[in-house]
């Protein structure tokens, strides 16, 4: 098992920090999955984290300079690294100017991402720091909870309006109540709401778009759907606030898919970036 | 004592104060013919700051008439007067210091802008002078570099840690965070920064050690530094001795003494007889390298580092090798059931607190009478008879 991944460019480092501290605001710790052309973050729904997951996932010629990898096995030619978000966060802000940063994976005391970055200095050597981030290895039989989770077969599809907007929104209710009802239907309404014995309070948002999803299979009964229905999910008011404080990615896209009664699934794209976050429904 | 500062002086002496609050809970006040000391120290006494500001930095300063007067506050009250460093520097134009001992009050009174005038009295206790025994002069080690290059370095260290390992070696300097024994280290991320030796203004090494000492105190002379611009110089030896963090210009001196962590007594008469046998590795020069095993070899063995790197051994070493091997017995009494199951005990040596005679009032005063005091006492004013 082998890894080794060079970034050059000031611009890919930037962007590359952002993901990773978007990852960091909504998880502790995730899977980091490294294939030759993607690098993956993947928190798969446990009770432990609340049921929530996540799925990340980079091309990695857009970021590194250099990449190298030699999987488990030529057949399998991956690896399962479970990491804190937090310390590769940290270990990147501290590398912020760094002419390069290496990351590898080394055997130290454990197994670490070894994180080195060459820094500008006041003399003719430069500054040399290393963070050794430990990691776990995951082995392979248990690498089937982290593959790529399969689009739910929602009932409502839509694009979200601009997240600062919803953010202030969902900070506001988030005051009132722990839980907040996410509503939507194909005519590209969606509705924030929160209900108590006190107070119920609503925000509309209206033509938002419905995303066109080409194969209509995993829409399942969606033709059979009437436009105005509303779908909905009663989630943690908590972790839609993590994810919307938290990304620091400025998608192009964003979108939400509501399983009714069952699931949040929201979406954000960039060209080279993909996240995925899935927040339970609550009874 | 009566004293008045003026314009960016006021900023310096609010920036002491802020400095010394990180260091202790009380701030202890001496007002001598040759300048203001303030100090603190800290409640396990492994950490002591002086400021001394000669009469220069004053606009006016007089001194008391009876030479033996000291008193001590509680640091909070007096940084209160020096809170917000902004509006100090908008608007205070001098600030008089007064000492009226028969009232027992401190008066610092501030003359600010369009005549307004804030005057605080503070109440003080009596006590006894507070001085740590220590030597920077003598110490085989000196780094000295700009505040920026301290900042920058422990910039990359997490504000929740507390200890910092610094190696040395002909032409480089490491950093390490350190890891307490009992903490998981598969958990705790590890960094490492190496500095080269032309980055410092002034690099002299007499022997390879390892030090460990507590960011904190560092982080606190650091903000001083920084705002006044001034160098810092790192003065050291053996782990276990204390550091010396200095920082002078012509109208103040700062030095902050800090304990290193000592390594077992135990381990180290064993190393002393490795060392005669054999040659010490000088720590390896690949940053990569960070095993645990050998890391701690090299620091225990450094000591016979220094042959071979200067032939003549360090002129002033034998001092603080007696003092040393006095703390270790003490350290070996103390710890005797601990010395088997756990190899590198984490033990920071206590500084040395002597009495100091009026007399000797010199920051680098070395008394007979000084004893050395390993408990934390909070209450004891460092005077021990």
């Amino acid at each position: 098992m082998k890894f080794r991944a060079k970034i050059n460019d000031v611009g890919c480092l930037n962007h590359f920090t952002r993901v990773v501290n978007t990852i960091t605001k909504l998880t502790k710790a995730c899977v980091l999955r490294l294939t030759v052309n993607n690098v993956y973050f993947v928190l798969s729904g446990k009770v432990a984290n609340g049921g929530v997951s996540m799925w990340c996932e980079l091309l990695q010629v857009n970021f590194f300079d250099e990449y190298q990898l030699e999987g488990v096995s030529a057949d399998s030619n991956e690896i399962c690294l479970e990491v804190a978000p937090e310390n590769l966060s940290r270990a990147l802000k501290t590398a912020q100017n760094a002419k390069f940063v290496k990351i590898k994976l080394t055997k130290k005391h454990c197994p670490c991402l070894t994180l080195a970055a060459e820094l500008p200095s006041l003399s003719s050597v430069s500054r040399v720091v290393t963070h050794d981030i430990p990691v776990d290895v995951i082995p392979r039989r248990l690498w089937h909870d982290f593959k790529e989770p399969s689009m739910p077969d929602f009932d409502v599809s839509i694009y979200l309006p601009p997240l600062k907007t919803m953010k202030s929104v969902v900070d506001r209710m988030k005051n009132l109540s722990n839980y907040l009802v996410v509503e939507a239907n194909l005519s590209g309404e969606m509705n924030l709401k929160i209900e108590t014995d006190l107070v119920s309070v609503t925000t509309h948002f209206k033509n938002l778009g419905n995303p066109p999803w080409a194969d209509d299979a995993s829409q399942g009964g969606g033709q059979s759907r009437p436009v105005e229905a509303m779908a909905h999910a009663r989630v943690d008011i908590r972790k839609l606030q993590q994810f919307l404080n938290g990304q620091q990615v400025n998608p192009s896209k964003a979108m939400c898919n509501i399983v009714d009664q069952r699931i949040v699934h929201l979406i954000l794209l960039q060209e080279d970036v993909s996240l995925q976050y899935f927040i339970p429904a609550v009874a | 004592m009566d004293c008045v500062s003026t314009g960016g002086n006021v900023k310096v002496l609010a920036k002491a104060i802020h400095s010394l609050s990180r260091i202790g809970e009380e701030l202890y006040l001496e007002p001598m013919e040759d300048g203001l000391t303030l100090r603190a120290v800290n409640s396990s006494r492994s950490a002591f700051a002086c400021f001394m500001l000669s009469p220069l930095f004053f606009q006016r300063y007089q001194a008391p008439p009876d030479q033996a007067f000291h008193c001590k506050m509680p640091i909070k009250s007096v940084q209160a007067v020096f809170r917000s460093l902004s509006s100090l520097e908008r608007s205070v134009e001098k600030c008089r210091i007064q000492m009226n001992s028969e009232k027992s009050r401190l008066t610092i009174t501030l003359h600010c802008k369009h005549g307004l005038l804030k005057t605080h009295n503070l109440s003080f206790q009596d006590c006894e002078s507070l001085q740590a025994v220590f030597d920077k002069e003598s110490r085989g080690n000196v780094l000295q570099a700009q505040p920026r290059l301290w900042v920058d370095t422990v910039l990359h260290f997490p504000p929740s840690l507390e200890e910092v390992c610094v190696s040395v070696s002909g032409e480089r300097v490491w950093l390490k965070n350190h890891v307490e024994d009992d903490a998981d280290p598969s958990r705790a991320m590890m960094t490492e920064l190496c500095l080269s030796s032309e980055e410092f203004d002034h690099f002299a090494i007499s022997s390879q050690n390892s030090i460990t000492f507590c960011l904190k105190e560092l982080r606190g002379l650091l903000t001083f530094a920084e705002s006044s611009g001034l160098p810092v110089s790192m003065y050291f030896d053996d782990p276990g001795s204390p550091v010396v963090l200095s920082v002078s210009d012509s109208v103040l001196e700062a030095n902050f003494v800090l304990a290193t962590l000592s390594e077992d007594s135990h381990q180290h008469s064993h190393s002393n007889s490795k060392a005669e046998r054999c040659k010490a590795q000088p720590p390896p020069d690949d940053f990569m390298s960070d095993d645990m095993d050998s890391y701690l070899i090299a620091m225990e063995t450094s000591e016979l580092a220094v042959p071979s790197y200067e032939p003549a051994p360090h002129p002033c070493s034998t001092n603080h090798r007696a003092r040393l091997s006095s703390t270790r017995q003490e350290e070996e009494e103390e710890e005797e059931e601990e010395l088997l199951d756990r190899p590198p005990s984490k033990k920071f040596c206590s500084l040395f607190f002597g009495s100091v005679l009026p007399a000797s009032t010199q920051l680098t005063s070395q008394t007979t009478r000084s004893q050395e005091v390993l408990a934390s006492d909070s209450e004891d004013e460092g005077e021990k008879e």
